[in-house]
Parts: C-alpha cells; structure tokens; sequence
C-alpha cells in the first residue's frame, strides 16, 4: 500500500447494524414504565434539553423575539422549572436572538452550510459558518453532504466536516446527517462515525425539512455509536434527535434509551438535546397535570 | 429504591395492580369438568418465589385420583370428543383462545406472583403465545387431511401430559391446543410450584362450557406424574421438563404401545463472529440467557466468540449486565425476576460455586437483590474450557459461560460437542457463513441473527439427548395422530 | 458331471467398506434346506459392533452432505447393480428354503424398492418442510435433516427385502448404518454388502454384521454414539429391553411391528422421516 493511501479512517468497515435487533431493542426500552417522582424528574430534564428552534422562511425578528421570551420564561404557574437549553435559528437572525437572550445562559445555535441541503459550493458554506458565529452563534449545526456520502465520498465528507470544525473552535459544532436520506442503518452507523472522527462536538439526526424526522431506532444507532467512540477515544460526543417530536411520551423514552444505552453522564444538556419547536409545551402541560392530578388543555399554554 | 427515585438514580416502582386477580385460598382436582376433593384428602402450597409468601394450595392427586381422571378423559373422549364433527371442536379451541386473551392481563399476573418471572414478559410473551398457540391449532382441527401427505390421521385417545414451571401456562398451551385439535382428550399436570395459572385455566374451559372430561387437569408431585406415565390406559405421553426425567420416562415407557414426544434440556451454543452486528449480537446474547432468569431449555448457555472481538464483546455484555434490573416480578420496569423455586437456587448455586472452583471467573452485575425470596444475579463466567461443568451441565439459571474460538470449523465441533441439541445461535454478516453454522450444528432451532424466538407456527423441539418430536407448527401435529 | 470342483465363497463382515473376519474369530453354520450345513458365518462380537458404529458415525458429515441427487443416484446404483446379480441373490434364498417363485418376488420387490427410495432422495424434504409465517420480522422455515447413526436389527422374514426396506429410508435420509442381518437367513445380506460395495457408497456409510441379536442387541441399543434404532422382531422381552436400553441417551426407538415388506405399504416416505429431525432456522428480514 502506498503511503498516501492510507486514510485515517477506513470508512468501508464500520460496524453493521442489525435493523430487526435495533427494532427489538428500542421496543423492549420502550416497555420502561416511568412513574411519579421519576416521570416528574424526567419531564423536567427533557424540558432542559430542549432546542428551541424555528427554521421557516417567513421567520421575522418578531417572531424570533416571542420565542426567546417563551425560553426564558416558560410559564409562569409552574415554580422550579428549568430552562431550555438553546433557541435555534437562521444565521440572519442569530443577532436578534443572541440580543434578547442576553444575561441569560440559555445558548443561541444557528443552522449553517446551506442548511437544509447543503448543495452549494464548500467555500459559501464556510462562509456561513463565519458569518453565524460573527454574529453572536454559540453553537452551530452544519449539515453534511448526504449525495457525496451517497456515492461513496466517504473522504470528502470527513473532510468537509473538519474543516467546519476548525473554522468552529470552540464553538459547539453539531452535524446534521439528515438519517432520512441515508437509507439505512449502516449508513447511519458510518455517517456518525464520520462524523465524530473529523471532530463533531454533536451528531444530530434530522434538518427537520424532509418527510421524516428523528425516530428511536436511529436514533438507538446513533447513541451506539456515541459509545462506542466513547470507549475507544475517551471522548464524550453529544446527540441530538431533532424533527418530529413533540410529545412528552416520546421524549421520555429518548431519556430511557440516553440512560440505558450511554448512562447517566449523558443526561445533561450539555451531551443530549431535543431539536424540537412544539414538544416544551406538551412537557409543560404533563408537569402540571403530574403536580395538579388534572388532565390538561393546550388552551392554557402559550403558542410562541 | 425508594418512591423518591428521580429519573437519574433510578425509575420509581411501577407495579402492576394485583386488584383484577382473584386467587381462591385452595384448588381441588379438575375432574369432569368438576373441582373435585382429592381422594388422597391432601393438600400442598404453592409460594411466590419472590416473597416466599404462601399464594394458595393444590391438591394431590393419589393413584385413585389419576384412574379418575384417565377414566373421564377415556369417556370424554369415545362419547364425545372423537364423535364430534371436527369443525365444532376447532370452535371450543378458539373460544379457550379468545377468552384468554380477555383475561390475559389476570393470568400474567398470576404467573408472575406463582412462578417469579418478571411481569414484561409474562404480559408480553408467556400469556399472548399462549393465545397465539390456541388460536392456530384451533385452526387446524378440521384441516388435517391436508396435512399429512397420502395419510389419513385419526386422533390417539388419552394423551396424559406433564409439564414444566419455567413457563407454566405457555406450556399447557403448547400441549393443550395440538392435542385437542387432533381429537385427544387430555390429563394434564402442571408442576408443583407453578400450579395456579393451569388451575385458572381449569375455570376458564369451565366458563367457555368445554365438554366435561375433555380436559382433565390434576396437581402432585414427581410422583402423580409417572403414575400418568404408567397409566394403562393412555396413549400418549407428552412431557417437558429435564433430560433425566425424560430418561426415566423414556424407560418406563419400553415396551408399551404408548406415543411420546419429549422435550428435554439443552445447553445452546451461542456463536459471535467477528463480522457480526456486535451491538445486536450483545443484545441477543442477555436475551439468550437472561430471559426467564435463565430458566429456558434453550437458552444460549454456552457463548463463544471469535478472538479478535472477544474483549469487546465481553466488556460490552458487562455493560449491559450491569443496566438489567432485578427485582419484584411484578414491576414493569423489572428485566429479570426471582428464582422459581428454593431447590432451583441452591442447584444454580451449587454449578456456578463448582465453575469458580474449577478456575474460573465470575463476572456478576452489582445489583442489589430483595432480602426475602429466591435470587440469583446475572451471571457471567470465564475462563472455562469445554470440560468445565458449567459448559457440560444445563444450569438452567441466569449463568453464562464465555469461551473463544478461531475457527468456523473449530466452533461448529465445539457447538455440537455435547449431548444435547436443542437449540443454537450465530451472528454473523455473512449469509454463507449462516447456512453453513446453521446446516451442521445439530439441533432442532437454530437463531441467525437473533435468539429466543418463539412462534405458534414454527415447530420447536430437539435432536439427540433434548428430546423427540416437534411442538408447534404442522410438525406439532404428528405427536397427536395415528396416520393410516 | 462336471470334474470342476466349485469355489466356495467365505462370508464375512461388512464394515467401514470392508470385507473382514469377526475379531472375535467365532463363526455359526449355516444350514440349507437339507439340513446341511454348507455355509460359515462370522458371528459378530460386541467389538464389531463397536468398530462398525466407529465408521459410521467417521461417514455421517460425508454422507449427510452429498447433494440429495447424488444420494438418489446412489440408491439407483445400488438397484442397478442389484438387478444385475438378480440370478445370485434368488439362488441364494432358494438354497435356504424359500421357493424359487417367492425368492424372485423377493428379490424383484427389493429391486424396485431401492429404487422408489432413490426417487425419494430429493423429494421428502419438499413435502416435510415447511416455511412458517412467524407474527415477527423474521424468515422462518423447517426442514428434515439426518439424525446420524441408525442400529438395525433386521427381520427375519424375508431376509433380503426386509433388511433393504430398513436401511434404503433410513441411508438415503443421510444417516449411515449398522445393520444386523437376519440372523435364520443372513446370506443374502452380506451378498448385498457387496452389491452396496460396488455402487459406490462411502466408506463406513453402511455396515452389515451377521450374529445373534440376543448378544448384540443389547449394545446396539445402549450404545451412546447411536441416534436411532429400528427391531422388528416378535420378542416383546427382547423389544423392551432394546427399548429401556435406549433411553439411555434419548434414542430415537422404531419397533415396527408386523410390517408386510412385500406389499406397497411396506415403503414410504414416512420411513424417511422416522429417521429424519426437523429443524427450524429463524432470521431476521431487514436492511
């Protein structure tokens, strides 16, 4: 073998994954029963966890304004509760965010290198990851090249990665796979690997733009990935399952396959997150049914 | 753990209600569609295994008691049964299945409190298999020209059927829904300490008006059992239980004109390949011997895994040993339950002290146990080799023994070296490499990819010393028939 | 008359493709329907017995891995070579009292019952398999497979097709064999070890011992390297012993009583299966 054709990695032998074991393995955590002080203590973590995110084209400072306040003040009847964790918007609207969030620690994340697809030259891609982070963005999700991974270009998506990464510092960098659009498990499984290897800080499912966002089995992979590099590298990478959830059921069983799969460590919003718009306030309303015993109506919790 | 658990220390108890169920204080013999006083006027208790508590008490049933018994099936079965147009008898078989599934919570509950296993799988194995074995034979019953190529089959007469306490009830179906699909009437006797659900169910054929003497269920000792086996006037003896009381009844059984199916013990050979989905083959590997607490003939009881992922896969079943929870069978969130019995503890004791004693390492999770009951921690032990007991012996207990192989060759003879061949296990990617393992390992079940897999329609059943003939799926129906 | 004078044949044992002598050294005579004793046979010991379960169980992973048209054509071999000694074999069971119209019915019975069974080598599996549609995502299917080393102990009617009846199934299910010979008439058997020698059988795959079933019975029955075993014979003690024997490491037990060899519901596929056990492989379907 010549020299320079020796990789860092060789991204043809990750591990494989069996898709009918994943299956089985997500409904046996997921016949976990969470009751009481538990629940309570889970529900509130989740709450934590939480991205705050609006992504659409027709999103306007005011709108980014209503949705910062609701992160800091998520409802006013309930004492104890935590905040969530980060607002999650367009590069062009990091100021507005970052301006109203400000004397808080809740973070401002910004989605980066042409999100949601990501087909645009490398050059503009890094230039918007510049731009976010010259804007205020304490944390940016960047989106991976899902054609070239597609075709083989196992190399060229490792490095496109790293140099995001190096652009980032110390900024937190999460890398969007888009699980929808890899086909398979296996992919996933490399994709996150790749991932981590050139240096994410994070690996997020989803963009939460195609037809399907994050769902238990992948995301089951994507933890066991997680761990795996854990016990190989020592080094801890955070995971965020984003698209598609919003209730508090689901997002419970995340905490159970987070707890199960990578252990306690992971519970905190500094290794696990929720990219999730709708899902604070079904968290809300089921912490204040837990503590008032009554079934809940939507009509008593804000829409931001 | 205390009701204060956050999420993080732990997940608060969440038992299952014990309101629905009714439990009565003692059960007398089912006889002809009767509860019947024994007339050995005796009675013994039933426990739960997790608590040692006293649950109720069957009767026993003395030699009067079985000719009773044989004698209603007998009648049941030239008056009744065997005259009935087949299509009404496949009708009372989907009424038992029906009427169990509306009652299945009741009845997973009970097995939970008889026989210690913990209630995720009573509710979402035991009891819906259950269901699942009644509604398929049911079907049957009037299809079996069909089945037997060239063959007419006609129905045997008594079939006298005994059966274990690893899964009390799924057992009794597994016997119960074949033999009656093929017009047998039955004796039935469930083990001596997981007696309730078979007695629950003894209320259920009378709810559902099934013909008195149809099926016959009575409770006792080892001791009732052979007085079935050596009954005259049987036709058939089905048993389920270890290879050496399938010894012995095989014995007694020389010479006479009785049919017998038995299914035996095992020690599965669970093979990991290096190009396997490892994280997978980890969860198949705590499925193949953790379910049940290890009380499954074919559990995969023997692990081999090939060198170059050996340590990553015994670090990472570590892992996983240590995220299992043991406890109260009837908590939801409980992985592995009690001990079934005290006898059963102080055997899987007694192999697993012989397997340190012999030199090798044990492996246990840290968790706690409950101070009262039967428990037994998971179980993991290495540096073994082939001649150690605890690869010899079924220890039918949550205890697995790891050893390491090179070779596709060398793991097949190491797979097939033992007496019994019930049931086996290989992860690997390779589609060849399966049907390879899968074609030359001798035993009657072989799980690719996956392990502890249970269906009505698929026959199960072991080569050599695990045993003979197939339950479940048309093979299941061969053990019930006379073909002419 | 003819001045020649005759070349007798020596009968011995048929062991792991071998034509030898008992290690015992011990022989019985044999006498023909005069009342003379014209023949020697070895009388097998214990140790033949043990030596021949040896071969057979060597010649299993062979045997049982030929392709199940190769086994067909062996059996088809071995009527085509029979049928070519048609002659030898009816003088054979006329010399020891069966008449010569019953020893060709015989013989051609046996003939055609080798091949009805080398039809079958590649079709039981068809009509005793079966794909399962399990309530999971998984493939599931079952099929017959050998279960080893058969004991036979044969029958003494019709000593020819009796013995042929029981090993045909049994060899072409992919077990190999240690077959005792019809202990009144076992000439013809080890003739047909040589007609089995020349259709190319592995070796070991078959063995034939000639002997008493009172000696051997008992070890052919509590020998823990044999699977199966198969007696016909009408002695209930005898059967129950063999039986009990038996037990011992779970053998599969076929006593069949009464069986008519010389009529069709002497050969079957349900034969097949007596010496065949299911097995069932599950996988997943995913990707």
């Amino acid at each position: 073998m010549k020299a320079n054709q020796i990789n860092i990695a060789n991204f043809r032998q990750t591990p494989v994954i069996d898709q009918v074991g994943v299956n089985e393995r997500v409904a046996r955590l997921n016949s976990r029963s969470i009751k009481k002080t538990s629940k309570m203590a889970a529900l509130k973590l989740a709450l934590s966890m939480i991205d705050l995110t609006t992504l659409e084209g027709m999103d306007t400072p005011g709108k980014v304004q209503q949705l910062c306040i609701k992160a800091k003040h998520l409802n006013h009847g309930i004492s104890d509760l935590p905040h969530v964790a980060a607002v999650c918007v367009y590069p062009s609207l990091v100021k507005i965010a970052k301006k109203e969030l400000n004397g808080t620690s809740i973070n401002v994340a910004s989605v980066v290198t042409g999100f949601p697809s990501g087909q645009t030259n490398f050059k503009t891609r890094l230039e918007e990851v510049r731009y976010a982070i010259c804007e205020g963005a304490d944390e940016v999700d960047m989106v991976i090249s899902r054609g070239k991974f597609l075709s083989g270009d196992f190399q060229l998506v490792f490095d496109e990665i790293a140099q995001t990464k190096e652009e980032c510092e110390d900024i937190h960098l999460k890398v969007i796979l888009e699980t929808s659009e890899l086909s398979t498990l296996d992919n996933i499984r490399r994709a996150s690997e790749i991932a981590m290897k050139a240096g994410a800080d994070f690996i997020k499912t989803s963009t939460g733009k195609t037809k399907c966002g994050a769902t238990q089995p992948i995301s089951l992979v994507m933890l066991e990935a997680i761990k795996d590099f854990y016990q190989k590298t020592n080094k801890k990478i955070g995971m965020k399952p984003a698209g598609g959830i919003s209730d508090s059921k689901t997002a419970i069983r995340y905490l159970v396959m987070v707890k199960e799969i990578l252990g306690n460590e992971w519970l905190t919003p500094t290794l696990f997150r929720f990219g999730a718009s709708s899902l604070a306030n079904d968290l809300l309303m089921q912490i204040t049914k837990q503590q008032s015993g009554a079934y809940q109506s939507a009509d008593y919790f804000s829409k931001d | 753990m205390t009701n204060q658990t956050d999420f993080i220390t732990g997940y608060s108890p969440a038992p299952e209600s014990t309101n629905l169920i009714e439990i009565k204080e003692r059960y007398p013999l089912f006889i002809k569609g009767k509860f019947l006083e024994p007339q050995s006027g005796r009675y013994f208790s039933t426990i739960n295994p997790a608590t040692e508590k006293k649950l109720s008490e069957v009767a026993v049933a003395n030699q009067t008691d079985v000719d009773f018994a044989v004698k209603s099936a007998r009648n049941a079965y030239k008056n009744v049964w065997s005259k009935m147009p087949p299509k009404e008898r496949s009708k009372y078989i989907y009424r038992i299945a029906r009427v169990l599934q509306e009652r299945g919570r009741e009845f997973a509950v009970i097995e939970s409190m008889d026989g210690g296993k913990p209630i995720r799988e009573s509710r979402d194995i035991d009891i819906p298999l259950a269901v699942a074995h009644f509604f398929y034979y049911a079907g049957w019953a009037d299809k079996l020209e069909y089945a037997f190529p060239g063959r007419k089959a006609n129905g045997l007469g008594v079939a006298g059927q005994i059966i274990p306490w690893n899964f009390p009830l799924l057992m009794a179906a597994w016997k119960i829904a074949p033999a009656l699909a093929c017009g047998n009437t039955i004796v039935l006797k469930p083990a001596e300490t997981t007696p309730l659900t078979a007695m629950k169910l003894a209320e259920l054929l009378q709810d559902i008006d099934l013909p008195p003497g149809v099926v016959n269920i009575i409770t006792g000792a080892g001791d009732t059992g052979i007085k079935i086996v050596d009954h005259p006037d049987i036709n058939k003896i089905a048993f389920t239980g270890s290879t050496d009381v399938g010894k012995i009844i095989q014995k007694s059984l020389a010479g006479t004109q009785k049919k017998y199916t038995l299914e035996l013990g095992g020690k599965a050979a669970h093979i990991i390949f290096d190009d396997a989905a490892i994280n997978q083959a980890v969860e198949g590997i705590i499925n193949g011997i953790f379910f049940n607490q290890g009380h499954v003939c074919c559990a995969g009881s023997r692990l081999y895994v090939q060198e170059g992922v050996a340590e990553e896969v015994i670090s990472k079943l570590k892992d996983r040993m240590e995220t299992l929870i043991i406890g109260d069978p009837l908590d939801k969130n409980t992985d592995i339950g009690a001990i079934n019995s005290k006898m059963q503890l102080k055997k899987i004791m007694e192999i697993t002290q012989s397997g340190e004693d012999e030199g090798g390492v044990l492996f246990q999770s840290k968790c706690t146990t409950p101070k009262s009951g039967y428990w037994f921690k998971p179980t993991l032990i290495s540096n073994v080799a082939q001649s150690s007991r605890v690869v010899q012996e079924e220890i039918f207990g949550p205890v697995l023994a790891v050893q390491t192989f090179r070779t596709v060759d060398e793991v097949i003879e190491k797979a097939n070296n033992t007496p019994y061949g019930l049931s086996g296990g290989v992860w690997t990617d390779k589609g060849a490499k399966i049907f390879k393992i899968t074609k030359q390992i001798q035993a009657g079940i072989l799980w690719a990819n996956t392990f502890n897999k249970f269906d009505p329609t698929s026959p199960f059943g072991g080569f050599k010393e695990s045993g003979m003939g197939r339950e479940g799926g048309i093979h299941g129906l061969y053990p019930y028939v006379e073909l002419s | 008359m003819n001045s020649r004078i005759d070349i007798q044949k020596t009968y011995k044992l048929y062991i792991n493709g071998k034509f030898s002598r008992t290690e015992s050294g011990r022989y019985f005579p044999l006498k023909d329907s005069r009342g003379k004793a014209t023949v020697n046979l070895c009388q097998a010991s214990r140790k033949d017995f043990r030596e021949a379960v040896k071969f057979a169980r060597k010649a299993v992973g062979g045997w049982s891995s030929r392709t199940a048209y190769n086994r067909g054509q062996i059996l088809y071999r071995i009527a085509e070579t029979l049928e070519g000694r048609k002659k030898q074999f009816i003088q054979e069971l006329n010399h020891f009292g069966i008449t010569k119209n019953n020893a060709t019915q015989e013989v051609e019975i046996t003939i055609d019952r080798l091949v009805y069974y080398a039809g079958w080598a590649d079709k039981y599996q068809a009509l005793f398999s079966s794909v399962n549609p399990v309530s999971s995502a998984h493939y599931n299917f079952s099929v017959p497979e050998y279960q080893g080393v058969i004991a036979i102990i044969s029958p003494n009617d019709n000593p020819l097709l009796g013995l042929a009846s029981l090993i045909a199934p049994a060899f072409v299910g992919g077990n190999t064999i240690v077959c005792l010979a019809s202990e009144k008439n076992p000439l013809t058997a080890i003739t047909f070890a040589e007609v089995l020698h020349a259709s190319d059988i592995p070796n070991g795959a078959v063995n034939i011992l000639t002997g008493f079933s009172s000696e051997l019975a008992e070890h052919f029955s509590s020998h823990k390297d044999v699977n199966g075993i198969v007696y016909c014979g009408e002695n209930l003690e005898l059967n129950k012993s063999i039986q009990e024997n038996a037990s011992e490491n779970v053998k599969r037990i076929h006593y069949y009583d009464k069986i008519n060899w010389l009529i069709n519901k002497g050969q079957s596929p349900y034969f097949i299966m007596d010496h065949s056990e299911i097995k069932t492989t599950w996988h997943p379907i995913g990707s």
